[in-house]
């Protein structure tokens, strides 16, 4: 059955895979797309132009590290032209304030800056690389222009007892809005995941620190976090269900409903470069695949939560039982739960104090 | 927080409605949008640094003479403590 398609509200724009960072939990996949395979200048303007026409709202510039394209100011003002809010999700490490001059000039609406953690040190052993410094110059030049600037930390096992410290940075930085995103376990970070899982103690505590700061700075900083899904009792509605609310295009122009789909076996996702993006999102298959119930199993199928987390995450179904059409497992209704309490378990019973050491993580790549 | 009846309310950095020709009308804010429609709309439009609290008040108590002004005060000082907390409103 075909369902009537309603518009995608945000594009996530991957213009690069090279980055100067070597994060342990990068979103990308561990296949990573080569700078000859990326689209062009031109080849991203009409991928805009198509977005704003399909009744996109709002546009995520990020990579990789964005900034790594040249033309960037281009993009952000192609963006404009196409009637989208330009969001630029960067680590802030190649910029300068006449580089960002260029971007606000340029139309860029909002800047997005990832913290590693709040102490140097152990900031740049996540990162793989020398980058804290450098994001406390960028913020303050951020609050120079009337832009948008929002504060994203990592948050993982080894950091997340630091919460104290990053919310004395983020007072003294003072953004109007800031991030908690616990790691997702996809991609890097699914490889080094017993190393960044946290334990229930700290999630415990973290979660009513971050409520207490939500409360202390309302109306100044909006503070939102994510819990961990591994320890939720139900699945995250992931990209607000499978092409319903989101689309993102690779930096070869592939167009996929999330940042991991690539990982699903039998699929063929379509090319900006081949067939219009309307087309791609309203009508192919790698879209209309879960975008129904039709594909539901038990016990989504006859589930009250069903239109509230369309049965939860498609990748991590497929990454902890093999299946990408299995409830996710996470759910605590779900027939494989056991899968994800036996990871918990051995995480739990695991961590009395042990720390992992530097030479044990496996360190993103570049292309 | 209650604003200031003297206070003029002005959309944050980073905070805009999108372009008059393209519909419907939203608010665009980091991460998100808010659809205006109506009241909301005439709100917002306002929410220029310009005009203060009070003058909203009247403005849309004269383009809503039907509805009752108490009401329309509340409603109006609601929505502008709304949008404070979400961020995407300064009282200057």
């Amino acid at each position: 059955m075909k369902i009537p398609v309603s518009s995608p509200l945000a594009l996530i724009a991957e213009l690069t895979h090279r980055c100067p960072l070597h994060c342990v939990y990068c979103s990308n996949p561990l296949e990573l797309t080569r700078r000859d395979q990326e689209l062009s200048t031109a080849a991203w303007t009409e991928v805009l132009r198509q977005a704003g026409e399909l009744g996109v709202l709002q546009v995520d510039f990020t990579g990789g590290e964005p900034l790594a394209r040249p033309d960037l100011p281009d993009l952000i003002r192609a963006a404009r032209s196409a009637g989208l809010y330009a969001s630029l999700i960067t680590s802030g490490l190649p910029l300068d304030e006449k580089r960002l001059e260029e971007l606000v000039r340029a139309g860029l609406d909002h800047l997005q800056l990832s913290f590693q953690d709040a102490h140097e040190e152990s900031a740049n052993e996540f990162a793989g690389t020398q980058a804290h410094a450098q994001k406390l110059r960028v913020a303050e030049w951020v609050k120079r222009h009337r832009i948008a600037l929002t504060l994203n930390f990592v948050i993982h096992r080894r950091n997340l007892d630091q919460l104290e410290e990053m919310l004395a940075l983020i007072r003294e930085i003072s953004p109007a809005r800031v991030e908690f995103a616990h790691v997702q376990y996809y991609g890097w970070a699914f490889a080094n995941r017993d190393r960044l899982l946290p334990t229930r103690q700290q999630l415990d505590r973290s979660l009513e620190i971050l409520q207490r700061a939500q409360e202390q700075l309302r109306g100044r900083i909006r503070v939102e976090y994510v819990v961990p899904d591994y320890y939720a009792n139900y699945p995250k509605a992931c990209m607000g269900g499978w092409g319903r609310k989101v689309l993102l295009i690779t930096p070869a122009g592939e167009v996929l409903p999330c940042h991991a789909a690539k990982i699903l076996p039998e699929m063929k996702f379509e090319n900006v470069q081949v067939l219009p993006l309307r087309r791609i999102w309203e009508e192919s298959d790698a879209f209309q695949k879960f975008r129904s119930e039709d594909w539901m199993p038990e016990p989504c199928r006859s589930c009250d939560r069903r239109a509230q987390d369309f049965g939860g995450c498609r990748c991590q179904a497929f990454l902890l039982v093999g299946d990408a059409a299995a409830t996710d497992p996470v759910c605590s209704l779900s027939p494989r739960r056991k899968v994800v309490d036996a990871i918990l378990t051995k995480i739990n019973a695991a961590s009395n104090g042990a720390i992992s050491t530097k030479s044990e993580w496996l360190y993103r790549t570049n292309p | 927080m209650t604003p200031e009846p003297s206070s003029r309310p002005r959309l944050a950095a980073g905070c805009r409605m999108n372009e008059k020709s393209q519909q419907p009308r939203v608010l665009l804010m980091p991460e998100r949008a808010l659809r205006l429609n109506g009241p909301s709309l005439e709100i917002v439009e306002r929410c220029d640094g310009q005009h203060t609290v009070q003058q909203i008040i009247t403005e849309l108590q004269k383009l809503y003479s039907k509805a009752d002004p108490v009401k329309v005060e509340q409603d109006i000082v609601g929505y502008l403590n709304l949008l404070q907390e979400e961020r995407a409103l300064d009282f200057e």
